[in-house]
Order: structure tokens, then sequence, then C-alpha cells
């Protein structure tokens, strides 16, 4: 039976998901939108190139959720326009519900109730289209605005006060216009403080273009430098407090207005695509040109520009627009980057991020910034660029205006599925197919319900880094699971259908998911980088988004209960023969049952038929075809002796990872010891549902039939010895750096001084090379047989890392490095 | 005479990117023994030098900066200001070559990235060994040097006063009696930019390619002009305002948020992203926005340079600066008002000669 389970478990690893949300659409919407592509097709007047007639936009993917739409935010610049609001979505949530203890009927029956509930969660919507299609936008949004509150728009940027009447007259709100400057900054600090991936490095010959940056937790104090037509350096530190100290007239108008004289070339795309094709040492003097070869006394290499255009003042040349275009943006590039750096040096700051219309998204000037500024500081600064650095004056403006909502309080997270992502606009992309895929862009912000921190625990949150793989950088890898997650993808729909048998539509629904989620695969495949730094995690991550974006709530949530409910039946059983064993037979028991009991990801399939017929059987099984020790990664012995020598814990802290088996059977003895040696025990379990991960609300109720049976449970919690807290996720891998406020809390109230990480999602695509201040456990399977090839290991090869931090107690250190 | 002083003719040279500069000495106290003694070629060069101002189509001797009767190691005679441009360099070694200049064994001292470049142009075209010297020990010794010996006569070192009233804004006589520290910022073809705190001490802070050669460069092209003359010419008639997009232009006066003027280039060609605008300036409108842009460039980065040095002096040379009171005015104006009248901005008459002179001062007086 289990011969067949490789590619099973594979698919179980990464099948499944939950929730959604309103899939409710407006059938005119597809009228509106296609006459917006109409619209724009026919307006020659703006700076747009015509539009493909045929183009028809889906219709509800743009300017979702406008029926109850409120507080909206506009930013109008020079080409692009960037609209925001705020909105209230609805989805399907399934919650557990423990029945009261007199309907004895039911308890025998069922383990708890379910029941599916709409929860109201708050989105912040980003839009991001061309001028062009202003007026179409806001006649869309006019059509569909069902009675909003709202009475004012907050307008920012260049072209606020040009489109002032239009919006008015159109829309019947006030525009209440902010200052620029003060948008882009706040819009700045809300990017830099909730999305994790924001900050990157570019870096044009690497094998990824884009390297993503951990944000260090205080993001103050930093450099703006704003390159729009002008340049502006504005020092910011802290959130209300900034300053422009400086700036430049050589900007993104220059190289626009200047280069539009000298190759007759209008637009500013075309410019940079000329200047990507030129070469400018035939217009500029190099230090050679007026050496010979270089200025050896003063480290000026032959190659470095002496004077821009100095091989152009002549009147009996001709240079080509190439040349010429290149020549000027290595000119601007170079100027805008020293200013930059004698800024920050007078100032004495090393985070400097760019952004303006001159960035946005091209990786031509992103390069010849990011090489002006490795110059002229010999490589102390780095140029840093934002994800969502366009976006940044329409959120600024949108929080000014909802200032009273208080929307710094709460922490958010980027919707995967309702956002596009970075684009890598090719220079060599003609013009068309850019403004195609740039037609619309779109960003959404869900507000999380719990305020998430860092651990306490962590050794330097400033470095950590959750993910162990990260495949932007690693193509074989990224290649691999784009592939797996590709070939999971009918599974995952017909486990979604399967999940909803008797809820109309659901066929349907569940298709779109399909489509949605191939699509972003197809993206990943071609620009990795879209979503920040490609890994395991956000690929299971983005797809819990798709499912929930078309109302798929838990889809595990049955299958969780009845295997919940029948490893009930087995846990004393299992507790009673680990009492029989001997003190050190029974640790390694409770090890190999953690292990066993993390074998059974549900879903697995050749595991369920077992399960459902014989489920003390499959436990067994599983313990009998983990890896003999010595195991892939084992430092049970050192484990061992501290149990023996050492004084016990003061609290432990456990990560918690599947429903059933694994939780009930694997975990809870292994608590239970914990317990009985005095150590205080702090479960963390999801916040919200991801594949058949216990939830913290299932776990409450399983902990509460576990006490009735266990009088040692039951003291623990009667003592708050135990105690069960969320973690704020709804992944199946586990971010150290955004975890639940009152998670924080208890770690440092309860003096944790031990946590154990447990399962592949938590404790290897992520967190394996976390190093925290205190003890630590890794323990998982490796139920994943390319993974396992990998760290030179086979299929059910266990890892079992325990670390002591350095300077607390000398231990052989384990060592995981794919071979 | 108890110093054996180096033999005549005695020359510095100072070959950049765009000119080729040159100082000669012309002996006035030579005695009639000496006049006896000296050879026929020697004689043929002083007096070809002496009697012409303009040499071939474009060498230029600039007679305004002559300084006569000056005694240099025991010597009397002027000193003479000739420049070409480089790429007339190969005709002047044919020059070199026809009157027998090698024959002279003289050292020719010379500074500049040419000096390098053309050494062995000078070898085998003109038979002629260089002496090379490092540019910016040449430029440092050269200011210092003429800035003492100039005493009569209009004052070599100058600045404007009320640079930020047009109307009261007038040229004004500096002593640089004590000119430690100072920032010294060569505008060439590109720009150098030094912190000076003594004779010898020195460090190039940095630099930038936005210099006069991308004036002149960015000129031809937009223009069709060919010269340096033509170009500030053609400037002094234009109208910048017209190309610049302005902080007046965006916000309607001043963005008082931050401090900025109303009158303020926001973004400069920032108008010329509009086709109609393109097709309203004139060429002088866009050679003054050219030179404005540069100049102001130029300004703001030796304003940070100055701050990061915590340097108040800020001496401007080079030969950008060459009957460009416009851009002199600029500096000032601008050093003035960004800096709230800490900065101040001094300009030296012999803008573009210092090199030349510390590459002659090396022939007299090796370092």
């Amino acid at each position: 039976m289990f011969t067949k389970r490789r590619s099973l478990l594979r698919d179980a690893w990464l099948l499944i998901g939950r929730l959604g949300p309103t899939y409710i659409r407006h059938a005119r919407s597809v009228k509106s939108v296609r006459t917006m592509a109409e619209c724009g097709g026919g307006d020659s007047s703006t700076s747009s190139h015509t539009m493909d007639k045929s183009i028809t936009l889906p219709p509800d993917e743009i300017f979702r959720n406008l029926e109850n739409a409120k507080r909206f935010a506009i930013d109008i610049g020079g080409s692009l326009t960037k609209l925001a609001y705020y909105s209230t979505v609805q989805h399907k949530v399934a919650k557990v519900r423990s029945f009261e203890h007199h309907t004895e009927d039911a308890a025998s029956d069922k383990l708890y109730e379910i029941s599916v509930q709409e929860e109201v969660t708050a989105r912040l919507h980003f839009i991001k289209f061309e001028n062009a299609y202003i007026e179409t936008c806001l006649d869309f949004i006019k059509d569909h605005l069902v009675n909003t509150e709202t009475k004012v728009i907050k307008a920012t940027g260049g072209g606020a006060h040009k489109f002032k009447e239009l919006i008015e007259r159109k829309l019947g709100l006030k525009v209440d216009k902010e200052d620029e400057m003060t948008c882009l900054i706040k819009g700045c600090n809300f990017v830099l403080r909730n999305i994790p991936h924001e900050v990157f490095v570019y870096a044009k010959h690497a094998d990824s273009e884009f390297r993503f940056q951990t944000t260090h937790p205080d993001i103050f104090p930093y450099l703006l430098v704003n390159i729009g037509s002008g340049v502006s350096i504005v020092k910011v530190e802290s959130e209300d407090k900034f300053e422009r100290i400086g700036g430049s007239s050589i900007g993104g108008g220059t190289f626009w207005g200047l280069g539009a004289l000298l190759t007759k070339t209008k637009r500013f795309d075309e410019l940079l695509q000329l200047a990507s094709r030129g070469q400018h040492t035939n217009v500029d003097m190099l230090v050679k040109d007026i050496y010979g070869g270089s200025y050896g006394s003063l480290g000026l290499t032959g190659d470095l520009i002496a004077s821009s255009f100095g091989k152009s003042a002549t009147a009996d040349k001709e240079f080509s627009k190439e040349d010429m275009a290149k020549s000027l943006l290595h000119m601007i590039s170079n100027d805008i980057g020293q200013l930059a750096c004698l800024y920050a040096k007078l100032h004495n700051l090393s985070r400097v991020y760019f952004g303006g219309f001159f960035i946005r998204g091209h990786p031509v000037t992103m390069h010849t910034i990011t090489y002006s500024i490795n110059f002229f500081t010999k490589g102390e600064v780095q140029a840093l660029f934002l994800r969502h650095e366009g976006y940044l004056g329409a959120i600024g403006a949108f929080l000014k205006g909802a200032e009273e909502d208080n929307p710094n309080q709460y922490s958010w997270g980027e919707n995967y599925a309702g956002s596009s992502g970075l684009m890598s606009v090719s220079p060599d992309m003609n013009p068309l197919q850019r403004a195609r895929s740039g037609t619309f862009d779109m960003l959404e912000m869900d507000r999380l319900e719990r305020q998430l921190v860092n651990l306490p625990l962590l050794q330097d949150s400033s470095s950590y880094i959750p993910d162990t793989v990260d495949l932007t950088e690693d193509a074989l890898a990224r290649e691999y699971w784009l592939d797996c997650f590709e070939e999971a993808l009918d599974g995952v729909v017909k486990r979604a259908i399967g999940s909803q048998p008797d809820i109309p539509e659901v066929t349907e629904r569940a298709e779109k998911f399909r489509q949605k989620y191939r699509n972003k695969l197809q993206t990943l495949r071609h620009q990795p980088f879209a979503y920040g730094s490609l890994t395991v995690r956000s690929l299971l991550d983005t797809r819990e988004h798709c499912l929930n974006e078309f109302n798929f709530p838990d889809p595990y949530l049955k299958i969780k209960e009845k295997e919940n409910d029948m490893a009930l039946k087995y846990y004393l059983k299992v507790v009673k023969s680990l009492e029989e064993l001997g003190w050190e037979q029974r640790q390694l028991a409770l090890v190999r049952g953690v292990l066993a009991g993390n074998v059974f990801d549900w879903g697995a399939k050749a595991v369920s038929d077992v399960l459902e017929s014989d489920p003390e059987f499959g436990f067994e099984e599983a313990k009998r075809q983990l890896e003999e020790r010595p195991w892939l990664v084992d430092s049970y012995d050192q484990w061992l002796q501290r149990l023996k020598q050492g004084p016990p814990h003061k609290c432990a802290l456990f990560f918690v990872d599947n429903s059933g088996m694994d939780i009930i059977l694997g975990v809870m003895p292994f608590v239970r010891e914990l317990l009985s040696r005095g150590t205080e025990v702090v479960l963390a379990s999801n916040s919200g549902p991801a594949l058949n991960d216990v939830t913290n609300g299932e776990l409450q109720i399983l902990i509460e039939r576990i006490a009735a049976m266990d009088p040692v449970i039951q003291a623990g919690l009667m003592d708050d010895r135990l105690t069960l807290v969320q973690s704020g996720s709804s992944s199946p891998c586990l971010d150290l750096s955004r975890l639940d406020k009152v998670l924080a809390m208890v770690v440092r109230e309860r003096q944790t001084d031990l946590i154990v990480i447990e399962g592949m999602g938590r404790a290897i695509h992520t967190n394996y090379y976390a190093t925290l201040n205190c003890e630590s456990l890794k323990m998982a399977v490796i139920k994943n047989s390319w993974l396992a090839d990998r760290l030179g290991g086979k299929l059910f090869s266990v890892v079992f890392k325990y670390e002591v931090p350095a300077g607390k107690l000398s231990q052989n250190s384990s060592a995981l490095t794919p071979s | 005479m108890s110093i054996k002083n180096a033999s005549f003719p005695w020359f510095g040279m100072d070959i950049g990117g765009t000119l080729v500069k040159l100082v000669y000495f012309e002996p006035r106290d030579i005695t009639a023994e000496e006049e006896q003694e000296e050879v026929e070629n020697l004689k043929s060069i002083r007096r070809y030098l002496t009697s012409n101002v303009a040499y071939g189509k474009t060498g230029i001797r600039d007679v305004h900066l002559e300084l006569k009767e000056l005694t240099l190691c025991g010597r009397t005679g002027n000193l003479h200001f000739i420049r070409f441009p480089t790429h007339d360099l190969p005709a002047f070694l044919q020059m070199g070559r026809n009157k027998h200049f090698s024959s002279l064994h003289t050292t020719l001292c010379a500074t500049g990235g040419g000096a390098y470049k053309f050494e062995s142009d000078f070898r085998t075209m003109a038979d002629l060994q260089l002496h090379k010297l490092d540019e910016l020990d040449c430029l440092i010794r050269g200011v210092l040097y003429i800035d003492s010996v100039v005493s009569s006569g209009p004052s070599e070192c100058y600045y404007f006063e009320n640079p930020t009233d047009p109307d009261r804004c007038v040229q004004r006589p500096y002593t640089l009696e004590n000119p430690y520290p100072l920032l010294l910022v060569n505008i060439g073809s590109g720009v150098s930019i030094m912190a000076v705190y003594s004779e010898n001490n020195y460090k190039r802070v940095t630099g930038t390619s936005l210099g006069g050669g991308t004036f002149l460069g960015l000129c031809c092209l937009l223009t069709g002009c060919s010269t340096f003359e033509d170009a500030i010419e053609m400037a002094s008639k234009g109208e910048s305002t017209r190309v610049d997009k302005l902080v007046r232009d965006i916000y309607g006066g001043d963005y008082e948020r931050f401090g900025l003027p109303g009158w303020a280039v926001a973004s400069s060609f920032g108008n010329m992203i509009s086709k109609e605008k393109r097709e309203s300036v004139s060429k002088e409108d866009l050679a003054r926005a050219t030179l404005v842009t540069i100049t102001n460039n130029i300004g703001s980065i030796t304003r940070m340079c100055a701050l990061n040095e915590k340097i108040e002096r800020v001496v401007f040379v080079g030969n950008f600066l060459r009957v460009n009171t416009l851009s002199m005015k600029l500096l000032s104006y601008a050093m003035d008002y960004w800096s709230k009248g800490q900065l101040k901005a001094l300009f030296l008459r012999h803008e573009g000669y210092f090199g030349a002179v510390g590459a002659l001062l090396e022939l007299l007086h090796p370092s």
C-alpha cells in the first residue's frame, strides 16, 4: 500500500485550500469595460497611442467591491491615474463550535458543530490605469457605487487640479487636495511596514534581476529620492517627521524634454527603448579619450565619462538617436546618483529608496541609477527600489482621508489573488504590448484581524529570512515547484468541489479558481519576482488566497473533523502504552510519535484509506515506515542528554501542524510529557485554515476533549500551565516576523526557553535556518521525494534538529545543505 | 645668476579634452651677448608667438591676460597665454617640426590628459620628449602662483557683490591672502572638485561629467552652432524659462511646504515634453537653458561638497567660465542663495590657464 504513496503524498502536501469572497458579478460591467477600452482607443490627445479596440478587460477583476466602497482617493500623475478605495469583503468562514454537553445524541455522532458564517473583513483597493481612461473609469464607478456615505475624494499628484472639475461632476464628490510629498511619504511608510518583500535591489546581470531585502523592523530613518520631472530628496525620520533636504532640476522631465529635442522621439518609453540600444561612447568623452587610458593616480578608469556629450561639440558629425538617448540617460542617472550620495553622506543615511516615473518599472533606469550609486559610494550605499512605488501617492492620499479609521493601527497583508504583482517591462517589448500589460494594474491589501509583530525570541529580526530556499534565485528548484503546483491543481479543484456538495455554482467557482491560480503560476514562471521572492510559502499562500477569492472556506473542514474524532478514540491507548515504557525509551517513542503523526498530511490518499478503515493500524504503520536512526539530520542524542541533565524547561512554545493523528496522537503525548516534567506549554496554531492544519478554533475543542480524558492535561489547563494561542497566520508555513501580538506577549511573560517547530511547512520550507536565542527543536518528515533527494535523503527521511544558541551549551550543529 | 636656469624657450602646456593651453615666457631682459648666442630657431619662435595674436585658423593669444614685466627665476619678461583646440594638436606638432623645435633640446613640460594620450605623437611627429605632470598638482600650483604675482592692473581674484540682486550685482576684487581651506572647482570639458588645505595638501573630492563639454556638445546638437563663443552669444540672447519648467509652473507660485520659490527651476527642459512648446522655443532659448542647467548643476554639487567638507570659500576656474559672465553670476547667486549667504563664489581672471602655468613652474622649480 505504501509503495504507491510517493506521488500521492506529494499531492497530499500540495492539495487543498479554503475560504472565498464574493463572487457576485455585475452583468452590465462587461459592457462598461468594453466601452472603456474603446474610449481609450478614440482618445489620441493623450500621451497614449492607439489601442486595439478588441481588448476586453476581465470585468470582475477591476474595481472590485464597489458596492460598498468608501473613502476614495486619487493620485493623478503625468500619464497614470491611481485610484484607491476601501471596501468591506464578505466571505464565508467555517466556524467550529463545541456541542453543549447536554445534547448527548449529537455529541456521540459528531465531534463538533460546523457552521459556515459570513465574515466581513476590510480591504484596500488600489487600481492604476492610464489617464486616457479616467472619464470612463469615473463613469463606471458612478454606476456601481451604491449608497455610499462618502462625500469627499482625496486627491494628489500633478494632474489632480486638471481633472478636479471632471471628478466633482462625475462622482458628485468634493475633491480635497493633499500635498503630494506628504502622501508619498505616508504611502512609503505604509508599504515598508506591511509588505515583507517590498524592497529590492536591482542587479541586471544576476540570475534574478530583483533581489528582495528584509525590511528592518525599524523602517526609519531613510532617504527617498523621488525622480519625477525634477528630483526631490526627502529625509524621513518618523511617521510624521520628514524634510525635503534637497533636489535637482535634472530629472525625468529633463530626460524626456531634452530627449525629445535631440531625437524627435515623443514618448518617454520610446526614449528609454532608444537608450537601451545606444552606445554612449560615441557621444560622450571618456577619460580614455582625454588620457589615452586611465587616470591612474586618481583611480579613474578609462571608460569613465569625463564629459557627457563631449564628443558632440562639433557641427560636422551626425549622431544616432540611440547613442544620444543613451548618453542622456547616463548623464541624468549619474547626476542624480551623485547628488543622492552626497545627501546620504551629509545626513549619514544608508537606506536610500528611489521612486518616481523615471524609475517606475524601468529596468534601464534602475540599472543606471544602481550603477551610479555603486560608483559614487564604492558600494557603501545600495540603491533600493520599491515593488509598489507607483502606488505610494495614492496610498498616502487614502491614508490621509482615512485617519479616523486609524489604518496604521492594524496590520495589512497583500492579497496575492487580487494584486497584479511587479511587472518587468522589458525595453524590447513594443509599446502596444507594454500598454496592454500595464492597462490596469491592481494592488489589494487585506486588513488582518490580528496585529502582527516579531517573535521576541528571534536572534536578529533584521536579518531573519523565513524561507529556506529562494526560488527567485534557484532556477532548478523554481521549475520543479511550479510544475509541482501546476500538476496538483486538478486535485485541488476536485477537493474544493467535494467540500461543498450541496452549494450551487460550485463547479463554476472551482473552475474560476483553477483559471486564476493557473494564471498566477504562469505569471510567476515569467516573473518569479512578481510578489517578492518566490518561495514554496508564497506559492502555497497564493493558492490559499485564490481559493479564498472563490469562496471555498476550509475544504478540509469535514475531513479534519472525522480524523480528529477517530484519533481521539485512540488517545488514551497511545498514552497508556507510552506510560508503560521506561523513561529513556519513552523519550524516543514520544519523538517517533510526533514524527509518525506528521507523516499524516491528510489528502494523502494512500494514508487516508488506511485511516478510514483502521486508524490505529495507520499510526503504527507510519511508525514502522519512519527512517531508522541515524536520521537525515539527527541531534536526538543531544536532546536526550539535555532532558537527562538539564533542569526542566521553564516554558515551551510549540508551533503545531496537522490535525488528527499529528496533533492528537503525536503532539499531545509529547506535550503531556513536558507538562509532567514541570514545563509550561504554549500551543500555537493557525488563526485561519490552511490545508489540513489544525486551527486554533479546532484545537480548543480537541484540548477540551482530551482534558476530559486525561487528568494531566486537565491539570495543565486548570493551573494555566497549558495555554493555547493563535499564530495570527493562515499559512501552512510560518513567518516568525509576523506573529500575533498576543502570542509575542505570552512568550515574553512566560519566559519561554524552548521553541518546538513541527512539520515540513514550518520547519523545512521555512525556519530551517532561523536562529533563535533560546533552545529550539525542529522536527519534520520529508514527504516530498524531490526535496528529500535534494537534501541527500529518501522519502520519509527525518529531520530532527535540536539547537542551543551559541554560548548556552555546546553541541554538534547539524547542517542540512542541499547537495 | 647663481642658479642654472632651464634653457629657453620656457613653455608650460596643458592638453585638455577640448583645448590646449600654452603659456610662454618671453624674456625681455636679453643681453646683447645672449642675443648673439641665441640660435635662430629660438628667435623665430619668439618672434612668431609674440608678434601674432592668432595662429593658424584656431590658435589664439589672450592678449588681455598677458602678464608684463614679470620676474621669473631672476629673469624679467612677459608671460603669454595661448590656446587652441585639442583636435588641432597635429597642426601644432607639424609646426614644431617645421620650426625644428627639437633642435633646442628643451624639456617640454606638459600636463592634462593629452600629455599622456599624445606623448608618442610628440615623439614621432615632432621628435619631442614630454615631461608629463599631474594635472591637479599643476592646477593648484598655478592658481597659487598667479594669485601671488599679480599685483598691478585688475585683481586676479574677484567676486560678485549682491549676487541675488541683478540691479546691484557688481564685480569686486577679492584678496586671497589667506586662501585655505578652499574648494577649487575646475570646469573644463568635465568638472573636478578639489579641497585644498595647503599648497601641498589637497584632495580631489569628486567630479562630474556635466561640464563645459556638455554645454557645448548639447548646444551644437540643439542649435547647430559650432563654437563656444557662438553658444555663449546665443545663450545671452535667450530665455531659459520657456524651456525649463519652474516651480510656479507646477504649483502656481512658491511650494511653501518645502520653501521652494516659484522662480526656481523644477525640471530642466521640463517644458520640452510638450510638442507645442518644443515648436515655440528659439535656438537662443535652448542655448540659454543648456547653460543654466549645466551651471546650476555644478553649483549644487559644489555646494554639497562644501557642506560635506565644511569649507566656505569656493574658487571656480576653467575655460567654461571664459567670456561667460552669465555662468559666473549664476554660480554666485546659487552659492549665496542656497547657503543663505554662507558660501562665497570666487573667480580668477586667468580662468583656464593655471594648469599650464603650473607646468611651466615645474620646468623652472622641479618639485
